[in-house]
């Protein structure tokens, strides 16, 4: 397999008039390409900042970040899924889904045609002239997702994408979030808090530990690839799974 | 969803009871002018309210009429509309412009600042005879108080819809490589559309108030003129005539900026 994603030695000390705060220190993970990576950390230490860090939003105070070969991280190549959907209200669904093509300008009749074939193939063709406060929350994220994958990107960055819908929606979102990302064979980096969630998409899950953040432990999941969200639920190896993380996750808070 | 054909018993109730309340509030704001008028009136008939001072709903009408049949009428309230819709353009345009320089340039806007809280707590009518004496005492002078009453509360006003933009959906743009001028056009601009049709309701106000200010300080013509001179020479039913006139132009602008609103806002 291929490496996608290269971080090596990453530090981000952040300066405040207050004082200067070491974010994350002496990180260094890879990612393959066709992976669903899970990143899971207790509350504020750092998981958001590292996604910021991986796009190029911020820049590294130490160590580098490489998309492939390249250096510095970049955001041509990458699809940004937030905790809100944020759709644009006064854009229609289809107006919505090919904004990354008008920031990029790579607006051509083929890529608009891709982009909204991936609407019709998920099942939200009819509300292509919708606006988005006509949808669920739910069909607004799968939405969402579809903007991400319209451009193409070759990393998925999803920062916490299902923790504002509610537990039911959750479900069945991370469950449709999964199948697209793995029939779309993307390369999926996801942050959370939540460990059942990590472990019902993730093909490896890191640990963080609480700041400045760095890798803990690192777990690889047996599921195999093609086990969705809620049949892993279901598997025995699930709970087994979940108590070690969460053991390890609140050892780590107690340090 | 049922059609009009086969509503049942008790939603055709519904739509009556509806239909009754909406005829009631019609009912009574018409009754409530014709009421106020007519005791207007019969109080000035019997002599109980001294027509000099208070004037009538008759006087005033008759005075309308005269105004209208020299043509003066319509002169007035043309130069008078002519400066409040100058004034309204020019202190739009440019304060929103000045608010997309203070977005675009943090710094400039953390200097600016306090100059602005001072602007914006000075009465600008304070400037009254700087004015005239930097521009006339003309229309120009006029147009100037109207575009100074008005041009900083449009700054202020678009400045903070701007800056209240998502910071998410900022996120998200720059995440995908937006530039500032991306950003600014797909989302900044689109997102303040509402703060820019309440920012043209204020300004319909407060570019009246300019321009009557204007004229009570300055004019030889205009609205405000007639209301001055009428108080000055004691005709009354002059000055009614031209406060119903303003009402009446001033009501009608703020109308057309309200379906302005309906066009974009409502169609999203």
């Amino acid at each position: 397999m291929n490496t996608l994603l290269t971080l090596d030695k990453v530090g981000l000390v952040y300066h405040s008039p207050s004082g200067e705060t070491q974010a994350i220190k002496d990180m260094s993970f890879e990612v393959n390409e066709g992976e669903f990576t899970a990143v899971i950390g207790p509350s504020g230490c750092g998981k958001s900042t590292l996604l910021s860090v991986i796009a190029g939003l911020i820049r590294p105070s130490e160590g580098s970040v490489k998309i492939r070969e390249r250096e510095g991280g970049g955001s041509g190549e990458l699809g940004y899924m937030l905790q809100r959907d944020e759709l644009f209200p006064w854009r229609t669904i289809r107006k919505n889904v090919v904004l990354p093509l008008e920031i990029k300008r790579r607006k051509t009749r083929v890529n608009v045609e891709y982009a909204l074939s991936l609407l019709e193939k998920y099942g939200l063709k009819e509300f292509t002239d919708h606006y988005p406060d006509q949808l669920s929350g739910g069909m607004r994220q799968r939405v969402a997702l579809i903007r991400t994958l319209a451009a193409k990107p070759e990393l998925l960055l999803l920062d916490e994408p299902f923790s504002a819908l509610d537990y039911q929606t959750r479900l069945s979102v991370c469950e449709d979030v999964f199948r697209i990302i793995r029939k779309e064979n993307k390369t999926a980096l996801l942050v959370t808090h939540d460990v059942s969630e990590a472990v019902s998409v993730a093909d490896r899950v890191l640990l963080l530990s609480p700041r400045p953040a760095k890798i803990r432990k690192e777990y690889l999941l047996d599921f195999g690839r093609d086990t969705t969200p809620l049949k892993r639920r279901n598997d025995p190896r699930f709970r087994d799974w979940f108590e070690l993380m969460w053991r390890d996750l609140n050892y780590e808070n107690k340090r | 969803m049922k059609t009009k054909d086969n509503f049942s018993a008790e939603h055709l109730l519904y739509l009556k009871k509806r239909k009754r309340d909406d005829l009631t509030v019609a009912a009574a704001r018409i009754s409530l002018a014709v009421g106020f008028l007519a005791l207007w009136e019969l109080l000035f008939q019997v002599g109980a309210i001294d027509g000099f001072i208070f004037s009538s709903p008759s006087r005033i009408a008759k005075s309308l009429v005269n105004l209208a049949k020299t043509g003066e009428l319509f002169m007035h309230a043309g130069i008078t509309l002519f400066e409040t819709l100058s004034g309204f353009v020019i202190a739009t345009a440019a304060g929103t412009l000045a608010a997309l320089a203070l977005w675009w340039n943090e710094k400039l806007r953390k200097i600016l600042d306090p100059y602005i809280v001072v602007l914006n707590s000075l009465p600008k009518i304070a400037l009254g005879p700087v004015i005239i004496i930097w521009f006339g005492s003309g229309l120009k002078s006029i147009v100037v108080m109207t575009v100074l009453i008005t041009v900083i509360v449009t700054t202020i006003t678009m400045l903070g819809g701007f800056t209240a933009t998502d910071g998410n959906k900022i996120f998200l743009l720059r995440s995908l490589g937006a530039g500032k001028m991306q950003i600014l056009t797909k989302l900044v601009i689109p997102s303040a559309l509402p703060t820019f049709i309440s920012m043209l309701k204020i300004n319909v106000g407060l570019s009246w108030i300019g321009s009557i200010m204007g004229e009570y300080l300055v004019s030889r013509a205009g609205i405000g003129y007639l209301i001055v001179y009428g108080g000055q020479v004691f005709k009354l039913d002059l000055v009614y005539a031209a406060t119903l006139v303003l009402c009446l132009l001033a009501t009608g602008m703020y109308a057309l900026v309200s379906l302005t609103e309906k066009l974009t806002v409502g169609k999203k």
